[in-house]
């Protein structure tokens, strides 16, 4: 109840109502998220049961088009799958996917960021000169590799299956440089500051300092970079997606949708890569808006 | 006393924010005449450097000036453009800060920042320029200034460092100068050095100092009168001798004898209760009240009128004058 | 005389300050080191308040922290009633008061938290609730404090907060640094008075450090001087501030502006304080010293009688009183 009050009453709040450009986009993000969390309620077809799908129905245009059937709200493709409930369930796997490996990231590269800045020396040196080296490669580089790595570990057999796994591992181990880096700077200047040396005096050991002391002072630029960064997964997802090493089309993500949906293009079926298109890059431009007005809201020094 | 040279009468600033407008001045009023030192003295948050900036219209946003004038050698400069306001804070007001790093340019040499700073006010030709600025380093105790002349700031210790920026302050021969917690960054042993310099020059140079503070100990060495501030008004002002020795307002008094003696022995520092309120929860009536020993009802009703006894005035309706 | 609770040996402090290695090597530079603390000995007695004044880089605030184990050493040795400090300070014996009341709490705990962790160290399972609230009262806050920030408070409640986490775990030395310098004199006032109240009830040992001579004046029982890294002089208060030995003593004295007996127009000190990185030779004072003479440029004075510096032996042994 407490806590609630002072969410409400919080500057963060206020600076919220204060920028139409994050309401506008925190509106987007929600509504998608709310179709991709309650996609097998709402949407029309359910695309993956091949039961309910008639290669009648396939090609059908948007439903304000002529020839439009007014059960495909958005057009159907080429197996006769509704466009509409493909995107709901679709951003469901890319939310999912995004979710999954910020949130792996985080967890690698806040815990490694904070041992490196607590402890200093060769641990540090250790860590920052492999955050180092991986930064020369673009994450779309670092994603592909371990994707491929894993895919040649595993075997194509034991693959099928475990596509979502492999694109978190993959996605999540090529974006913890930027967290490690940061909660790093931030434990540097904090480890140095005198409640950390209270704590120490009262004999708390290096690891309860780091986490219960140090962490929650240093999560606040991390919230701002995993915003942004899942707007940045969103995207490595769909393209790893489209460059066909992602998920199947028989489980198919906003990036695969895209990808099947190109080969239609030139052929003017237009809507079968078109929305799904539309929606993933609404979905990531909303999530990158948020980010940046929360990195706005939170620096004090734009305050 | 004639024409005073700096009047400033029932001054007000006030921060627009989301919870409304909060007075951080109101009614704030004094003058200075010619060549004196005035030390404003208060804890922090008592408006005494937001009272020095809105002299020389330096007052961050969301702050503005909402009542009263500020009248400077016999004009409002308080309702001045901005440009006007630059010409005169570079050649009539001089201004220290209490950081010299902020007022030095840390890609200049300390010899091009001086010249620049004495060709834009004063009709001087480059030669003549260097020259006074050699001298004005001189004045201030550099030695070897024409070799110093080349030196980048950061070449310099803190209290070189607060020289070079009160040479900077007297490079166009202002009347004014307004001196905001000149010493603070120094270290004891320097911070006498800087004392002294600022009342030397304050004399040779006929101007007037500001000199605001919130140590007791540098307005007793260098003021000759002091305004003491408390919550965003002047409570009292008069002689430094007569503030310090018998002070009037009971905030001055609980404010001396909280402050710790070099030379005598007390058990216990009188200590005034609780803390200044907060620039949004100050109380109706004089803020002081809540703290104050001698507070009565009738205290809390109106802002008490500053009581004037010969030289000195003070806020409080309660105390009799001494 | 009382005994010595924690005794301080030759103690040293040095801080790298160096280039990287491979800048050094390009400009051919050797390592440089700060000279924070140069072998200085001194005991504290149990029970007394011992006060130390410098002004920056006079190394009061490393040797401090020293004394409570929060640095370590370069050379020599420090002993907690004959033990390891280290240890002492495990047994939570030792505490410390921090200069800025608004980095020496975590902002995102609740006080409550804070001054009940010491309790929980402990192991003093109980009611940590209770004990908190009657340590709150002790410093003059209210037990319902025990729920907010620390960002709802002004700078001298959050100092009455870190004080009353100091002496939560019952500790028997308190090294308080420049305990009231962020705050305002009239804050102050009512810091140091809470301070010398729980000092005596409480039967504490504080090593009290500031740059103020005249908050040192109020506090201290015995105060040590130091200038540089080296402690110049040592005396009991009264003492010092009656008779002061040593010539940086004696101009520290003078320069203090005194709003109760202000002074014009005095010669101040001449100079300013040296880099510790490369402090002059001999006696580090000598450059800023009216009385400096040749053997005090090249000999470094020792402490004698409880003064460093070799004006004051040529001249003293024959007026002074021996001891001090």
């Amino acid at each position: 109840m407490n806590r609630l009050r002072r969410i409400l009453g919080s500057d963060l709040l206020w600076s919220f109502t204060r920028s139409p450009g994050a309401m506008i986009a925190a509106t987007v993000a929600f509504g998608l998220c709310l179709c991709a969390l309650f996609a097998p309620l709402i949407a029309p077809q359910n695309p993956f049961d091949l039961a309910s799908l008639d290669l009648m129905d396939a090609r059908d245009p948007p439903v304000w088009l002529s020839g439009g059937d007014h059960r495909f709200l958005l057009g159907s493709d080429s197996q006769g799958r509704d466009i509409l409930s493909a995107i709901f369930f679709g951003a469901r796997i890319s939310i999912g996917v995004s979710l999954a490996s910020v949130a792996l990231a985080l967890v690698i590269g806040v815990s490694l960021g904070l041992v490196a800045g607590y402890f200093g020396g060769r641990v540090e040196a250790i860590v920052m000169r492999a955050a180092d080296v991986q930064l020369t490669f673009p994450a779309i580089l670092t994603a592909l590799l371990i994707n491929g790595a894993a895919r040649a570990v595993l075997g194509p057999g034991r693959v099928a299956g475990s596509e979502f796994w492999v694109l978190v591992i993959s996605i999540g181990l090529s974006f913890w440089v930027q967290y490690a880096r940061t909660v790093r700077a931030s434990t540097l200047v904090e480890r140095h500051k005198d409640y950390v040396a209270a704590a120490r005096l009262i004999g708390a050991s290096a690891p309860r300092i780091m986490f219960t002391h140090v962490l929650p002072n240093v999560l606040g630029p991390v919230l701002v970079i995993a915003t942004i960064n899942l707007a940045l997964a969103i995207i490595t997802e769909a393209t790893l997606s489209f460059l066909g090493v992602g998920l199947p089309p028989s489980q198919p993500s906003l990036g695969t949708l895209v990808r099947t949906g190109n080969d239609y293009l030139m052929s003017g079926e237009w809507w079968i890569v078109f929305f799904p298109g539309v929606a993933l890059a609404a979905l990531a431009l909303s999530v990158n808006i948020i980010g940046d007005w929360l990195r706005d809201a939170l620096n004090p020094r734009l305050r | 006393m004639s024409e005073p040279l700096l009047e400033v009468d029932r001054l007000g600033v006030e921060f627009v924010t989301r919870h409304g407008d909060l007075r951080a001045l109101d009614g704030v009023s004094f003058s200075m005449a010619q060549g004196e030192i005035l030390g404003l003295v208060g804890e922090s948050g008592a408006g005494k450097s937001l009272t020095g900036r809105a002299i020389i219209g330096l007052i961050d946003q969301p702050g503005r000036i909402c009542g009263g004038t500020i009248t400077f050698e016999g004009r409002r400069i308080d309702n001045l453009r901005s440009a006007d306001l630059r010409k005169l804070r570079g050649k009539r007001i001089g201004t220290i800060f209490q950081d010299p790093l902020t007022s030095l340019d840390p890609l200049q040499r300390i010899g091009d920042q001086l010249v620049e700073t004495i060709r834009a006010h004063l009709p001087l030709n480059a030669a003549q320029a260097r020259e006074k600025a050699i001298a004005l380093l001189g004045e201030v105790g550099l030695p070897a200034a024409a070799d110093r002349m080349r030196a980048w700031p950061h070449e310099f210790s803190g209290g070189m460092r607060q020289r070079v920026v009160i040479a900077l302050a007297l490079a166009c021969d202002p009347s004014l100068l307004i001196a905001d917690e000149p010493t603070t960054a120094l270290d004891v042993s320097v911070q006498a050095q800087i004392i002294a310099l600022l009342r030397r020059l304050a004399r040779a140079h006929n101007a007037s100092v500001l000199l605001v503070t919130h140590d007791m100990g540098v307005i007793a060495e260098a003021a000759d009168r002091v305004a003491v501030m408390y919550a965003g008004r002047v409570v009292e002002i008069g002689p430094v001798a007569d503030v310090i020795a018998r002070p009037w307002h009971p905030y001055s008094r609980g404010l001396m004898g909280s402050i710790p003696s070099l030379r005598e022995e007390v058990d216990r520092l009188t200590q005034i209760p609780g803390a200044m309120p907060r620039i949004g929860a100050r109380p109706e009536g004089c803020a002081y009240a809540p703290r104050c020993p001698k507070a009565e009802p009738r205290c809390r009703m109106a802002a008490p009128p500053m009581i004037e006894a010969g030289p000195r005035a003070a806020a409080c309706i309660v105390e009799p004058a001494p | 005389m009382s005994r010595a609770i924690l005794s301080v040996q030759n103690a040293r402090r040095l801080f790298d300050v160096s280039k990287p290695w491979l800048e050094r090597r390009l400009s051919g530079e050797g390592r440089r080191y700060v000279h924070a603390v140069e072998e200085i000995s001194l005991d504290i007695l149990a029970g007394e308040t011992l006060g130390l004044v410098g002004e920056s880089g006079s190394g009061k605030s490393t040797l401090g922290r020293m004394t409570v184990g929060l640095l370590a050493p370069t050379a020599g040795h420090i002993a907690f009633e004959g033990g390891e400090v280290a240890e002492a300070a495990r047994a939570g014996r030792l505490q410390m008061i921090f200069q800025d009341p608004f980095a020496s709490l975590n902002p995102r705990w609740k006080v409550v938290d804070i001054v009940g962790e010491p309790l929980l160290a402990r192991g003093g399972g109980g009611d940590v609730k209770q004990r908190v609230a009657e340590l709150l009262t002790l410093v003059g806050l209210s037990p319902v404090d025990g729920e907010k920030y620390p960002h709802e408070f002004s700078g001298g409640q959050r100092q009455r907060i870190a004080i009353a986490r100091a002496i939560a775990g019952e500790p028997d030395f308190i090294v308080a640094d420049e305990p009231t310098s962020a705050l305002d004199v009239s804050v102050q006032a009512q810091i140091l008075n809470l301070l010398r109240d729980l000092q005596r009830r409480l039967g504490l040992t504080m090593l009290f450090i500031t740059h103020n001579l005249a908050v040192i004046r109020h506090m201290a029982d015995r105060v040590g001087v130091m200038y540089l890294g080296r402690l110049v002089e040592i005396a009991p208060t009264r003492e010092l501030f009656a008779a002061p030995r040593h010539p940086y003593t004696r101009m520290l004295i003078e320069a203090i502006p005194d709003p109760h007996a202000p002074k014009r127009d005095r010669a101040p000190i001449s100079g300013e304080i040296p880099s510790p990185i490369d402090p002059p030779p001999g006696c580090a004072f000598h450059p800023r010293c009216p009385l400096a003479f040749d053997r005090c440029r090249r000999e470094l004075p020792k402490l004698i009688g409880g003064v460093a510096c070799h004006a004051v032996d040529e001249v003293e042994p024959r007026t002074a009183s021996p001891g001090g």
